[in-house]
């Protein structure tokens, strides 16, 4: 390989804290630029230039600063910033953290190098997403849309299956209107093995994995690698939609881990904190992962993404949940209670949300009726937390005749509608039916979410109840 | 200022903070070209011979060494014809325009201008040579969309006799119309100009307005008013509606111009408007309402220091249209991601940090943002007016953070959003126990035109509304039976209330906008049914009866099945519902009677 003419070697490194070293003395060193890390023993660290001044770099090292020494330690500064390849035959492999094959095979040969930071898409060339996904679980589809291009978290909490609603959502997606695959580029960061091992099982048992890409910063790679991986991983997903015109459905697990490794990373730079430690920047640079979703007017493909996070605590205003709603197109939260009563997948009813259902549901995309459906089952089971809180101090037997049949309704809810098996694939029919199904249990005057049309044609009157 | 520009070189680089040497003389707050790339900086901050630039660009490959060219203006935005409709970043550089230049992704470095330069705009000049004029003369006009006549203005600064003015006639932004000889010598005057965007445009004098900015959202028309001119706050978590209230305002008010500043948002958010603006028709100029719309889209992906600046382009371009005697409306979607850059960028600078990481000077930010908008007597001699109407993302949906605390301060309108009603798809989710608007007092005149008793309705429907959230609490100890008829008479027609009246449906056809004679209309129903009720009670009839009479599941249904244009429909329920209860009173004289 041709050394490029702005590649430069030094030596001084005046100083080493956390996942950052210092070096001294250099020269013309750019702003983010690529920063190889050569020790006496031959193995090659690569980083990156966080601040640079005019004799003074300071450089994060991806696989962390362990086992560097301020003697004999080469830095070259590569005058490029991070770039990994990217190619259609990187389906079907495995790399780490940092886009470099681990699964034994060869190094991955393109003549396409794309910047792991990627561009902002402009809002202008955006296209709308509105194609409704299905993915077979009604607590989704129903009431929680997920569409194509979309970004939609998982908001779940340590011991809950995140990761089965995950490979089950990647397993089951599909289109109505087209015969078009999902591509799967799945991203972890900071998991265990198994986890790992359980997406690559899952993908491999839907007969997908030869079209999947994965890229693991596994618990025990360094924690500033993490901050790479969803942006090695995003950066194929691009290519592959905006440039192969695939539909992308990217997996990133667990967002919460990668938040962490930016604390850490900030706090050893001596950054001023915001909440919980995290930097002040945390809410533009989780956008700046997030946003690299959508469509794109004129091109076919998509990127969809499902970032995982696990809530500290299952408190949903931790910063790192807090400030993925605020990006995110919505999201789904799974919830203690229903998980306890072994209910899966625990999907909570009201503080789960898809802002572009609006959109991608109704006549010719689903069914007339499902915005109604959907809006009058959200109200109907706030009714019934209410009622709930309510029968907690008085008692269910105090309650009226109405709020009885109200909790009634909310159970079936719980146990039928939210409730369904790990390999039970329901279409949009079935589990609208499912929630007409629900409102038959409560009199049509509470109806009042959906239109005389609806209520005539699909409304079915509880007699068994009178 | 200095007209002249310097030339520096940069001895550090710190995210989007730069630092150069070699531009002692240069203004604060000028514009810089930075790098090979000329990245769009400026000047904030001088200390001993460095200067400290803040790039609005993504700045990666920047170097040591590299040079930085002052432009010896401040950073400027140009205004003139070709800005309704057009869509820009932060700092106004037209995404349209950058999209033939470098396709679907932003590249460092591309630049265009914001205005169409070849556009031939038909101008109609009014102004004769000889004339006396000063800064903020109408000279003429051009149809700038078919809602908007866009007046061409002597800038501010600019006093003097005409000494040419071109005929009407066919011209481009950059060709000269007229000529003024002015005290400083002559100046040459075109229908596009710059303006900084820091500075706040001069009129002759605020005034107090007395006429709301009707939204056509029925909770806030009836309950919490906006006057013209106005500045609200809409604080809520996520998921809250913040976004899509501020689309139903967008879409609805009836300002003649919107500013739609997207302030480090979703990208989709920005198409979507993008998508439905063109489609829907404003009620009032029957034109489609990307006509009187302008939208500055900085993302939450694109660079964080062109965030802090775009909430100020946005209202730049507000005053030009108010100074051209417009009602404009600005909304600010969101302040919380102006202020979360502003403290970013403090950070970086070294600032010592006040509340939760935020500069001590974010509150001093805020009012002069706010402050910028107002009714105004303008130099033209019209009157315009600026309403802001800004969204606020508060952490963890916790009002009591430094944004909405601060925001509070300079705003007279509140409306908070409700975790709780969104959570039941209640929208526009703005509570009625924490909203408070102070401009009651000053548009009760215009109300009062519409219905006479306004303020009573108004102040009626709230009191019941507020005496059922005091009468739940009791009922989350006791149950809602343990409380007497009148009682649980008043729980249900605060929820007909809640769902016939304060919900409302941003996708129905008939509900999304309400005229203020319907929802008057509307209200007044449910008022009588409540009044004539508690009398049926009174007099015997059992609460059962009165809600099972024909027609009480309708009460709420109105909203969506009677159009703006047909108030009788609404009289003729009223009739039928009062004969309904007419005939109970009468059934219960009778079984009286009859005893």
């Amino acid at each position: 390989m041709v050394l490029p003419v702005s590649e430069r070697e030094y030596m001084n490194v005046a100083g080493i804290t956390g996942p950052l070293i210092i070096v001294e003395g250099v020269k013309g060193v750019g702003y983010g630029e690529l920063v190889e890390i050569r020790t006496p023993s031959g193995e090659i660290r690569i980083g990156q230039t966080l601040e640079v001044d005019e004799d003074k770099a300071v450089v994060q090292v991806f696989e962390g600063t362990t086992g560097l020494s301020q003697r004999n330690m080469r830095t070259v500064f590569l005058g490029k910033t991070l770039e990994i390849p990217v190619h259609r035959e990187m389906l079907g492999r495995i790399f780490d953290g940092l886009g470099r094959p681990i699964d034994g095979a060869p190094q991955v040969v393109s003549e396409i190098m794309r910047d792991v930071n990627g561009l902002p898409i402009n809002p202008y060339s955006r296209e709308y997403p509105r194609d409704f996904i299905q993915t077979g679980i009604s607590a989704i589809d129903g009431m929680n849309t997920l569409i194509r291009g979309q970004k939609l978290p998982v908001f779940s909490g340590s011991g809950m299956p995140h990761n089965r609603i995950a490979a089950q959502i990647a397993r089951q997606a599909k289109i109505l209107t087209s015969e078009e695959e999902f591509t799967v580029v799945f991203a972890a960061m900071g998991v265990k093995f198994d986890v790992a091992w359980f997406f690559i099982n899952s993908l491999e048992e839907s007969g997908v994995l030869d079209n999947s890409a994965i890229f693991l910063s596994l618990a025990n790679s360094p924690s500033i690698e993490r901050i790479i991986t969803p942006r090695a991983a995003l950066t194929l997903a691009e290519h592959l939609a905006y440039d192969l015109e695939m539909h992308v459905l990217v997996i990133l697990t667990d967002m919460t881990n990668y938040c962490e490794s930016l604390r850490e990373l900030s706090s050893s730079r001596g950054e001023i904190p915001s909440r919980k430690g995290y930097p002040g920047y945390l809410y533009s640079d989780l956008a700046s992962i997030y946003e690299r979703s959508g469509r794109i007017r004129g091109r076919r493909g998509s990127i969809t993404q499902i970032p995982i996070l696990t809530m500290p605590s299952d408190d949903i205003s931790h910063p790192v949940p807090d400030l993925t709603g605020y990006i995110t197109e919505g999201q789904i939260v799974l919830e203690r209670e229903l998980f306890n009563r072994g209910i899966y997948p625990p999907i909570a009813g009201l503080p789960s949300l898809s802002r572009l259902m609006k959109d991608g549901i109704g006549e010719g995309r689903t069914r007339k009726d499902h915005a109604g459906l959907a809006a009058q089952l959200f109200a109907c089971y706030a009714k019934v937390k209410r009622i709930r809180s309510l029968a907690a101090i008085v008692g269910e037997e105090e309650l009226s005749k109405m709020d009885k049949l109200y909790l009634h309704f909310g159970r079936s809810f719980e146990e039928e509608y939210l409730s369904q098996g790990y390999d039970e694939n329901r279409d949009i029919e079935t589990t609208l039916s499912i929630g007409w199904k629900m409102l038959s249990f409560l009199p049509e005057e509470e109806l009042y979410r959906i239109s005389r049309d609806d209520i005539q044609r699909y409304y079915i009157p509880d007699k068994s109840g009178d | 200022m200095s007209e002249t520009g310097l030339t520096g070189r940069i001895v550090s680089v710190n995210g989007p903070i730069v630092k150069a040497v070699g531009l002692t003389g240069a203004g604060m707050m000028d514009m810089a070209e930075v790098g090979p790339y000329r990245l769009i900086g400026e000047l904030i901050r001088f200390q001993n011979e460095i200067a400290v630039i803040q790039v609005y660009e993504d700045n990666t490959g920047l170097k040591p060494g590299d040079t930085v060219t002052t432009s010896g203006r401040p950073l400027s935005v140009l205004l003139g014809p070709g800005l309704i409709s057009n869509i820009y970043d932060g700092i106004q550089r037209p995404l349209i325009s950058l999209e033939q230049l470098t396709g679907s992704f932003i590249t460092k470095g591309v630049k265009a201008s914001p205005l169409d330069v070849d556009r031939k705009w038909s101008v109609d000049i009014t102004a004769f040579a000889g004339e006396e004029i000063k800064s903020g003369i109408v000279i003429g006009g051009i149809m700038e969309s078919e809602a908007v006549l866009h007046r061409i203005m002597i800038p501010p600064g600019v006093s003097g006799i005409i000494e040419y003015i071109a005929p009407s006639g066919s011209y481009t932004i950059e060709d000269e119309i007229y000529r003024v000889k002015t005290e400083k010598g002559i100046f040459s005057g075109k229908l596009a100009n710059y303006w900084p965007v820091r500075k706040p445009r001069p009129f002759r004098e605020k005034k107090k307005s007395t006429v709301p900015l009707i939204t056509g959202q029925r909770i806030i028309d009836t309950f919490f008013p906006i006057a013209r001119g106005g500045t609200a706050a809409i604080p809520g978590g996520f998921g809250t509606g913040k976004t899509m209230t501020q689309h139903a305002l967008a879409k609805w008010c009836d300002a003649e111009i919107i500013v739609y500043i997207g302030c480090g948002e979703r990208g989709n958010e920005m198409t979507d408007v993008l998508n439905e603006f063109p489609k829907l028709v404003d009620p009032r100029s029957g034109r489609p309402l990307m006509e009187r719309t302008v939208m500055i889209a900085n993302t939450s992906n694109m660079p964080v220091a062109a965030r802090e600046v775009s909430i100020y382009t946005g209202v730049t371009i507000a005053e030009y249209y108010r100074d051209m005697g417009y009602n404009v409306a600005i909304m600010a979607d969101s302040t919380s991601r102006w202020a979360e850059a502003l403290r970013e960028l403090s950070s970086r600078l070294g600032d010592m940090p006040a509340e939760e990481g935020f500069p001590s000077y974010l509150a001093t930010r805020l009012a002069e943002f706010y402050e910028r908008g107002g009714y105004v007597d303008t130099l033209c001699g019209t009157e315009g007016s600026i309403s802001i109407i800004g969204a606020v993302s508060p952490p963890g949906g916790d009002f009591s953070e430094p944004v909405t605390q601060h925001t509070t301060r300079f705003v007279r309108c509140f409306w908070a959003l409700d975790k709780i009603l969104a959570d039941a798809r209640h929208y526009p989710s703005i509570s009625w126990i924490d909203s408070y608007s102070e401009y009651l007092d000053d548009i009760k005149g215009w109300w009062t035109g519409v219905d006479s008793a306004w303020h009573e309705i108004r102040t009626a429907a709230l009191n019941i509304l507020l005496e059922e959230n005091r009468l739940q609490q009791i009922v989350k100890l006791v149950g809602p039976d343990a409380l007497p008829v009148e009682q649980r008479f008043l729980l249900h027609c605060a929820e007909i209330i809640k769902n016939g009246f304060l919900q409302q449906n941003a996708f129905d056809t008939k509900d999304m906008y309400s005229t203020p004679l319907k929802q008057m209309k509307l209200l007044k129903l449910m008022l009588k049914f409540f009044h004539e009720g508690n009398k049926l009670l009174g007099s015997g009839v059992e609460l059962k009866d009165i809600l099972a009479m024909p027609g009480i599941s309708e009460l709420t249904r109105l909203k969506s099945e009677i159009g703006n244009d047909e108030h009788e429909m609404i009289d003729q329920f009223e009739e039928k519902l009062l004969s309904g209860m007419f005939e109970l009173l009468r059934n219960i004289k009778d079984g009286a009677s009859g005893v």
